[in-house]
């Protein structure tokens, strides 16, 4: 029963969206104030029946409802409940309800916090992210319904995979999302801008703080994958250049791109129209994330289904949301121009240079994780591009970003001369001593974060040794100055798994400085080994050792690794995010509009 | 022209040669580091290149995998269902790669005809086989519909 009331919640909540989309857009064409106001009702109630869709897929879960097909390809009954609750978006229909859950958040958060915000404005950016809503409700009950019910009803679950009972993947998801569909809004502001023909001061004051926010928990989400990747998936490294991370990362690219670009049309009114076009690109390349992720045309561990109806509902998805937008850019972009000019050397070709730099960085991505694609489909060979173009490309592109952060702020806005940047050099090195506002320390902030995250890069780059070995119970093996022990290894019983339980002793000189306990771990069921590292952090170096497999005579293949300086790259990603968030929280984007300054 | 058009069409300029020069950068790296796929017919075939790495897939070959006694190399024979190649690598296998197994391994082409393996790749699905694999092998007629 519960499951059927979710089914229809659904499809309530399409007819909703429906209504949410056609009304304001239509009403804000033909003049019709009536239409107008049905945004926010439509929006709230869309909302309220999506939210409940989410709460009976959930209650399937945590009841062990195994006649929902969903529920049984994805749970079991020895699943712990954090892992019964995370395991709603443990799959492919899951994946999408949440996206369209959180969609339907965003949509209450901005018809929640709209004081001040022109009516026309409201309705305009509640339709467009009507119409986004449309588009994912309609590719899950058409394509992908989680509430299916299986006949005659499964006696237990096939599990979740194990890979994704970890506490760290369990909020993975809603965060990235949480970002992708935080572009919504950004997106769904652009175009408003467009319909309207004009992107004045108002709009800024609300676009500004939602990108800044969508920003960061796109930020955070890339970085708990990043981070569970080093400890779950057991190899140690933080990065792969995989795919699935691509598509993450083209969207944040663009999305850090746009928070510069609009600091720039806040400030001087200028670049409208490229903030709009950005705005566009980065909606469009988190719709394009999902299709890769979603549609099995990419190979990774993110790849639920191979089904081909999906990636081709997106892809029509994408391409109308594309054709639409760019072709309202191309009518509508000439209106938005004005903004004052700038010199060479000032704060605005600073942000421009910034803009280029993180498009290009963008475009080389793009490129790489698409070609091999269109290579494939086109039938020409299967070629892949592995991390050294990568690398290549985004490393000393990333060191000449570094650079202009730390420069491009201590220039002033329109024209600036080197007497002046000098002054501020100097100026800066007493930096606390300025008064600054609270975007103004958000800045410092995500700047110092991204110093944080390119020293942990360059360190652990360099610096870091590692080795796959050979060892017996009782050997030693020597890494850096650090003593690793060997001293013994026993069967434990976890939860819901059972486990090879390794002992190591690590010394360094005459001192025990620490003891890890890695593990084999096997979840029975659909028997697949899972590698658990046991791995001592600490803020100037990781010590780390997984297990392989158990070889001849009793020993074991091991992979050790020091890792200098690895947990900066996280801690640079959170002051990042800390940055952006303090800078959303300015409180000249929260006064209401039209008050006093 | 006026001084701002000047300094304007300097800044245009400057931007354009930028990004000209970070795209043939781009191009420049992609080409180096562009790494094509082979089944084991072909590289029985001598398609595989010489000195640059590519990467091959398969099947792992029942009974195939030794193991030396004192080091973690391992070799085994990967196949096609056509023609089979053998593998040599140093290092711990990922947790999924059985023998029966579709696994893609990158590296070079020794001249004994052994490829020397710096990466095994087994996906991490018992179920999942790779795409690349799959089209490799002979395709078995699609089962009816019923």
């Amino acid at each position: 029963m519960i499951p059927e009331l979710g089914h229809l919640a659904l499809i309530l909540a399409l007819l909703m969206a429906l209504v949410q989309a056609i009304f304001p857009l239509a009403g804000s064409w033909r003049g019709k104030e009536q239409w107008l106001a049905l945004a926010k009702p439509a929006a709230q109630a869309q909302t309220l029946f999506i939210l409940l869709a989410y709460a009976c897929l959930t209650y399937a879960f945590i009841t062990h409802d195994f006649s929902v097909k969903y529920v049984a390809g994805t749970s079991h009954s020895s699943l712990p409940l954090l892992y019964r609750i995370s395991g709603v978006w443990g799959a492919h229909e899951g994946s999408l309800l949440l996206w369209v859950t959180l969609l339907a958040v965003w949509t209450l958060a901005v018809s929640g916090f709209n004081r001040g915000m022109p009516p026309l404005m409201l309705a305009r950016v509640l339709g467009v992210m009507g119409c986004v809503s449309v588009g994912f409700l309609l590719f899950l009950l058409v394509t992908s319904n989680p509430f299916e019910r299986l006949v005659p009803a499964s006696l237990n679950g096939r599990s979740l995979n194990p890979l994704l009972q970890d506490p760290g993947l369990a909020f993975h998801p809603p965060m990235l999302y949480m970002g992708y569909v935080g572009f919504a809004v950004a997106f769904a502001f652009a175009i408003a801008a467009m319909l309207e023909g004009k992107l004045d001061a108002v709009w800024i004051r609300w676009v500004r703080p939602w990108t800044n926010v969508a920003w960061v928990f796109l930020t955070l989400g890339i970085a708990l994958g990043s981070w569970w990747a080093y400890y779950e998936l057991g190899w140690g490294g933080w990065w792969f250049w995989d795919p699935v991370e691509n598509a993450s990362l083209m969207p944040w690219l663009m999305g850090t791109a746009l928070v510069h670009s609009l600091a720039v049309t806040e400030k001087r009114g200028a670049f409208k129209a490229w903030t709009v076009l950005l705005a566009i690109s980065a909606f469009s390349l988190s719709l394009l994330g999902t299709f890769l992720v979603r549609s099995g045309v990419l190979t990774s561990v993110h790849a639920f289904a191979n089904d081909p109806e999906r990636g081709v509902f997106i892809l029509a998805f994408l391409a109308a949301v594309v054709g639409v937008s760019l072709t309202l850019y191309a009518v509508k972009a000439h209106q938005m121009e004005g903004g004052q000019g700038f010199q060479a050397l000032s704060r605005e070709s600073g942000l421009l240079m910034n803009n280029v730099i993180l498009t290009v960085m963008a475009a080389s991505v793009l490129l790489g994780t698409l070609y091999p694609l269109v290579l494939d489909a086109l039938a020409v060979g299967k070629i892949s591009v592995g991390p050294p173009y990568f690398n290549a490309i985004i490393v000393p592109l990333g060191l000449l970003l570094a650079v202009l952060m730390l420069l491009g702020p201590l220039l002033r806005w329109r024209q600036d001369n080197l007497r002046q940047v000098g002054k501020s050099l100097l100026a800066a090195l007493l930096w606390w001593r300025h008064k600054r506002s609270l975007s103004g320390w958000g800045m410092w902030l995500a700047h110092l974060g991204v110093v944080v995250l390119m020293v942990g890069i360059t360190m652990t780059s360099l610096y870091s040794s590692g080795k796959d070995v050979r060892m017996a119970v009782r050997q030693h093996y020597l890494l850096d100055g650090y003593d690793f022990h060997f001293v013994g290894i026993k069967e434990s019983v976890g939860e819901n798994y059972l486990a090879y339980r390794g002992t190591f002793d690590i010394h360094q000189g005459d001192q025990l400085v620490s003891q890890l306990l890695p593990e084999k771990r096997n979840y029975g069921g659909q028997s697949m080994p899972m590698t658990e590292a046991g791995i001592d952090g600490g803020l100037f170096r990781d010590l780390f050792v997984a297990l392989g497999e158990p070889l001849d005579g009793g020993t074991w293949s091991l992979r050790i690794y020091h890792k200098p300086f690895i947990r900066w790259i996280w801690l640079g990603t959170l002051l990042m995010a800390l940055g952006g968030l303090l800078a959303a929280l300015d409180g000249r984007y929260w006064r209401k509009v039209g008050g006093a300054e | 022209m006026t001084p701002v058009r000047k300094k304007r069409l300097l800044l245009i300029l400057a931007l354009v040669a930028g990004v000209g020069i970070a795209l043939a950068l781009v191009l420049q790296a992609f080409n180096q580091n562009m790494m094509f796929y082979y089944a084991p017919k072909e590289i029985k075939a001598g398609k595989a290149p010489a000195n640059h790495d590519f990467r091959v897939g398969g099947l792992v070959v029942k009974g195939s995998m030794q193991r030396d006694k004192q080091s973690l190399e391992v070799r085994f024979d990967v196949t096609d269902l056509t023609e089979t190649v053998t593998v040599s690598y140093t290092g711990i296998l990922p947790d999924l790669f059985r023998e029966g197994q579709g696994i893609i391994a990158r590296g070079k082409l020794l001249p004994d005809g052994v490829i020397e393996a710096s990466e095994v790749l087994a996906k991490h699905d018992e179920n999942y086989m790779p795409p690349e694999v799959a089209s490799s092998l002979p395709q078995t007629p699609p089962k009816e519909a019923k």
